[in-house]
């Protein structure tokens, strides 16, 4: 895994982009302090912007809506919330000692 | 040979005159495929394409391009000619020819006669002298306009429906205004006795003065108009007369070509309106099908589709047209239908009268009482999109049809309309027809666009409450409540948030979904409450917990493109710069390798800047003098300007100047909607001011205002509010204007749309703005005070604070590497987005920096 930023770094409700094993990825933190962290390329929009979406619920779930065409994406797994055949890859995320840690493989 | 079969030659149809039926009849030839077979010559008298002279009198309020039928002068398909300010000087039914004024002989093979009819002058002596009008085309209205700037007193003669319409003008134009008429009363073609003595009551209670029993004898005056002489009374003073005696219709062509005419005038013709040459045809007020000429235009319209229909080899027929008619004179609702007067064998009448309230309503039904003949109405016409149809659909009457004209809390009923009563009678458009146009398959979810779908409403528009109340009702009955929550978080309009918000004092949204909502918020509501909160609250948008509320293009104060890159738009006031200014844009541009372009909003866009080059690029712009564009946020863009009287030789006033003020006291405002204004510095309208959301045109006076225009895609003109404004009241009233749409309208919801679903439209803003009748002007005013004063630039602002800088990073772990997502190629020698085709990995080699 890879230390990227400190938790403070991610906006409550927002998110960052990180280079990890150079792959975008989007990492976000939701309104109950969980932080998720997903592709940051939008396959619908073909744009790596994800992390600059807006951060909210949909039924129940925590998702992000692309800043670019505004399909959502569920943060735990990255399914696309608009259509069933668009998903896009998570990574593992974890916190220790405040410093946030991402991991692609 | 049938039509239907494909010919081999092209055929020539040509069309004489170019009115309201004409166009249809061209419309619907198009539409038809007439074209296909047909090579079509449309030869108009008058200067400008057909334009709509049911609404003539608008004129006055919206001018000459608003009335066009046809605004781009020139159909959409090319087998169709359009010749315009010239006539048709004769035919020659032989020959089959038609003459041309400027000597033009067009060869045709079917001819059709659209030249309308003209206004009757009755043949009194001084009926030429100058001062003397007629009420028919927009030229006439004009040469009215400018008389009446130094006139006083004005007569109408003849009180017949559009009688009364010229003498409303003519009161509209500050005239004195007599209106007189040789028949007992008022409206003697539509309304009865009784009716026509309520209705006299009204437009007498409004000022004008009602003459009558009056016959003219002479106008009098010498060199131009001073007076009327009337039998039997007292001269009128007057400084100018408008006859409005009847109409003739223009059959003077077919009579010298020695087609057969009506008795009473007009072209005669069969049910499929052919005349007695089988190649000549004639529709609209020019032709008598049956002997009888129909001064209306749906009638007109109903020729004109017979005719393409017979073109094509159909069989459709002109069976009459109802003659029914609802106007709103001064205020005063008139309606009259079916058979008024009460003409058919053993006809009852029911009759309502409430001298006091000035209400009359009349209905006619058959001897067995089960059938409505007709009626007539006045004071209250309420009723009349009801009872029209349940003449044209002969349906049972209820048992007690007087409940249908007893005032409402009396008794009055509501009567469900049958499925085939038709309810728009311009367009003929039937109940059902508006049910399929909203129902599954139909497309439509509002009254508007079943209007623009169906063309029910689209042309008097008198039959428009029945249509909505018919939409609604059918919502109402498949149980879909007109769902107005903004969002899965929020079951309030943005209207009722905003109230939520002002009445509750909230400065954040956590405060506003946990009292209000439920969930955290998404992609709608965020960006609406981060608006809300910009209106009551104010401050930088990316301060604090606002900053993730923020719509993608606020949140990062630059729109973003397509490859995830930035467009840069700084704000250029009233479109005005310096040299200097200019030579910075071009400096920047090149320096950060940006796509550079003119906008249609008079500035400049610099395109493909990187997230994290936003700063630099914007510290460079700022410290030579520029600000933020909001190009990116619902708030003011840009108040267009043309040049003016500064240097235009035409210009009446500085339409920069009042530009630039207006753009920069509005600049920041955060609204429902982006907004858009115009000044013009001369009726010209060089800065197609009434295409925006609220545009100025100078008048020698001072200023028009006009509102609720945009171009996009439901392009709208904006109307007049108030007209001859000194500035000062003229910002007052914007002040209002804006700070009321703020308020109350629904999420990106643009101002005419907005003025659109007011109830009482244009006129309901107009009571808030100028009359101020909600007593709300100052409290709107200091509202847009509180704006105007703590306006900041939002770049500046942020390019001071370090904590607003962090989120312009490319990634958190690489502030300054550029997104390898981020490719251009170049094009007419400019920087433009290559097309990405995948996510990028990395070379694992580039250097990440680590966690602070
Ligand atoms: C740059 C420009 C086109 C150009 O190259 O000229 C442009 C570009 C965009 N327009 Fe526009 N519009 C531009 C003038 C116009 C005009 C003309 C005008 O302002 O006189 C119109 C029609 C007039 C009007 O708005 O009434 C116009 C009607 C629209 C609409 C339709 C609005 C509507 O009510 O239907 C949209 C979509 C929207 O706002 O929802 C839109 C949206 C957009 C957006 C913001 C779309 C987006 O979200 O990415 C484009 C991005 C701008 C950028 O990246 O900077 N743009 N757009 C013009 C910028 C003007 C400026 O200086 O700010
Ligand atoms: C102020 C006003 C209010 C009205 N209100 C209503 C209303 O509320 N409801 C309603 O149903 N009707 C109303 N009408 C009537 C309606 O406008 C007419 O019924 C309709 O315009 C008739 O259309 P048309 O095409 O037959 O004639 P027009 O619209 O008059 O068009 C005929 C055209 O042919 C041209 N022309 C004539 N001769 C020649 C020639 N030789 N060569 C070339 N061109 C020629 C004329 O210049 C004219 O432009 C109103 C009319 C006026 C003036
Ligand atoms: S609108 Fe009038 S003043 Fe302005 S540029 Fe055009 S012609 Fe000149
Ligand atoms: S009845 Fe005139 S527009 Fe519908």
């Amino acid at each position: 895994m890879t230390a990227v930023c400190r938790v403070e770094d991610v906006p409550v409700e927002g998110g960052v982009c990180a280079l990890v094993d150079g792959t975008a990825v989007a990492i976000f933190r939701t309104h109950d302090g969980n932080l998720y962290a997903i592709s940051n390329y939008d396959p619908v929009g073909m744009a790596s912007v994800l992390s600059r979406g807006i951060v909210g619920t949909r039924g129940g779930a925590a998702y992000v809506a692309s800043p670019l065409h505004k399909q959502g994406y569920d943060l735990r797994t990255g399914q696309c919330l608009d259509d069933p055949e668009v998903r896009v890859a998570t990574y593992d995320v974890r916190v220790d000692d405040g410093v946030v840690w991402v991991g692609t493989s | 040979m049938s039509p239907h079969l494909r010919r081999t030659l092209r055929r020539t149809l040509v069309v004489v005159g170019h009115g309201m039926v004409a166009h249809r009849f061209v419309q619907a030839a198009v539409e038809r495929g007439l074209t296909e077979t047909h090579d079509v010559v449309v030869i108009g008298e008058e200067a400008r394409a057909a334009y709509d002279r049911v609404a003539l009198t608008s004129f006055f309020e919206v001018g000459a391009d608003a009335l066009s039928l046809l605004p781009s002068g020139v159909y959409d398909d090319p087998r169709v000619r359009l010749l315009l300010g010239h006539a048709v000087e004769g035919f020659d039914l032989e020959a089959r020819t038609v003459l041309v004024d400027t000597g033009e002989v067009i060869a045709y093979d079917e001819l059709v006669l659209a030249t309308g009819a003209a206004p009757f002058v009755p043949p009194v002596p001084g009926h030429d002298l100058p001062g003397c009008f007629v009420y028919r085309t927009v030229e006439d209205l004009e040469a009215i306009r400018d008389a009446a700037a130094t006139a006083r007193s004005g007569a109408v003669i003849g009180g017949g429906l559009l009688g009364l319409e010229a003498a409303n003008a003519l009161r509209g134009l500050g005239l004195e205004t007599h209106v007189v008429e040789m028949a007992p009363r008022l409206m003697a073609v539509q309304v009865d006795e009784a009716g026509g003595a309520t209705l006299a009551r009204h437009v007498e209670g409004l000022g004008l003065h009602v003459h009558t029993g009056a016959r003219t004898e002479r106008v009098l005056g010498t060199d131009a108009v001073t007076g009327l002489a009337l039998a039997d009374a007292e001269p009128l003073e007057v400084d100018l007369v408008v006859f409005s005696a009847g109409i003739r219709p223009r059959d003077q062509l077919a009579r010298a070509a020695g087609l057969e005419v009506a008795e009473r005038g007009g072209v005669l013709v069969d049910a499929q309106c052919r005349s007695s040459d089988a190649h000549v045809w004639a529709i609209g007020e020019c032709a008598a099908p049956a002997g009888r000429m129909y001064g209306l235009v749906a009638p007109g319209y109903a020729m004109a589709e017979v005719v393409v229909d017979a073109l094509l080899g159909g069989a459709g027929t002109f069976e009459g047209a109802d003659l029914s008619t609802k106007l709103k004179l001064l205020g005063v609702d008139v309606a009259s239908f079916g058979d008024a007067f009460a003409t058919t064998d053993g006809a009852l009448e029911l009759v309502f009268a409430d001298a006091v309230a000035g209400v009359y309503k009349k209905l006619v039904v058959s001897d067995d009482g089960r059938r409505l003949l007709g009626g007539i109405l006045v004071g209250d016409a309420s009723a009349y999109g009801v009872l029209r149809p349940m003449v044209a659909s002969g349906i049972d009457l209820p048992a007690n049809p007087e409940e249908l004209i007893l005032p409402q809390g009396r008794g009055g009923a509501e009567i469900a309309l049958p499925d085939e009563a038709q309810v728009c009678s311009c367009n003929d458009v039937s109940k059902a027809d508006i049910v399929a146009a909203v129902s599954d398959g139909g497309g439509c979810d509002s009254a508007s666009c079943v209007t623009r779908c169906t063309r029910a409403g689209a042309t008097c528009g008198s039959c428009k409450p029945v249509v909505k109340k018919i939409v609604e009702d059918h919502f109402a009955s498949i149980g879909r409540t007109v769902d107005r929550s903004l969002c899965e978080h929020f079951a309030l309009t943005r209207q009722e948030l905003f109230d939520v918000v002002a009445v509750h004092q909230y400065t954040s949204f956590d405060q506003i979904v946990a009292a209000h909502g439920t969930g955290r918020g998404c992609d709608v509501c965020k960006p609406v409450v981060a608006s809300v909160l910009a209106s009551t609250v104010g401050g930088h948008v990316l301060e604090g917990a606002t900053a993730v509320l923020q719509d993608t293009n606020d949140a990062y104060l630059a729109n973003i493109q397509r490859n995830g890159s930035y467009s840069v738009v700084p704000r250029i006031p009233g479109g005005e710069i310096t040299p200097e200014k200019l030579i910075v844009i071009g400096e920047v541009a090149r320096d950060f390798g940006l796509y550079t372009k003119i906008t249609g909003g008079q500035r400049i866009d610099l395109f493909g800047a990187r997230m994290e080059e936003l700063p630099a690029i914007w510290r460079r712009l700022v410290d030579a003098g520029f600000e933020s564009g909001h190009a990116y946020g619902k708030s003011l863009r840009t108040v267009k300007s043309c040049v003016g009287s500064t240097w235009c030789r035409y210009g009446v006033q500085d339409s920069v100047q009042l530009a630039i003020d207006l753009e920069l006291r509005y600049r920041g405002l955060r609204s429902p909607h982006k907004l858009k204004g115009g000044v013009s510095g001369c009726a010209r309208e060089c800065a197609e001011a009434r295409g925006k959301d609220f545009g100025v045109i100078a008048t020698e006076k001072g200023w028009n205002l006009y509102v609720g225009g945009n171009g996009g895609a439901n392009p709208a003109h904006a109307r007049l509010l108030a007209g001859d404004l000194d500035t000062e009241t003229l910002v007052r009233y914007l002040d209002r204007f804006l700070m009321y749409y703020v308020r109350t309208a629904d999420r990106l919801q643009r101002t005419a749309p907005w003025v659109d679903s007011l109830e009482g439209g244009l006129d309901r803003v107009r009571e808030v703005v100028v009359d101020d009748a909600l007593g709300l002007g100052a409290e709107l005013e200091a509202a847009m005070a509180t704006h105007v004063a703590a306006y900041a630039d939002e770049w500046k602002a942020t390019l001071d604070d370090p904590e607003k800088l962090r989120r312009f990073v490319s990634f958190v772990n690489a502030p300054d590497l550029p997104d390898p997502h981020i490719t251009f190629r170049s094009e007419r020698d400019q920087a433009v987005p290559a097309d990405s085709d995948g996510p990028v990995l990395l070379g694992a080699a580039i250097p990440v920096g680590r966690p602070r």
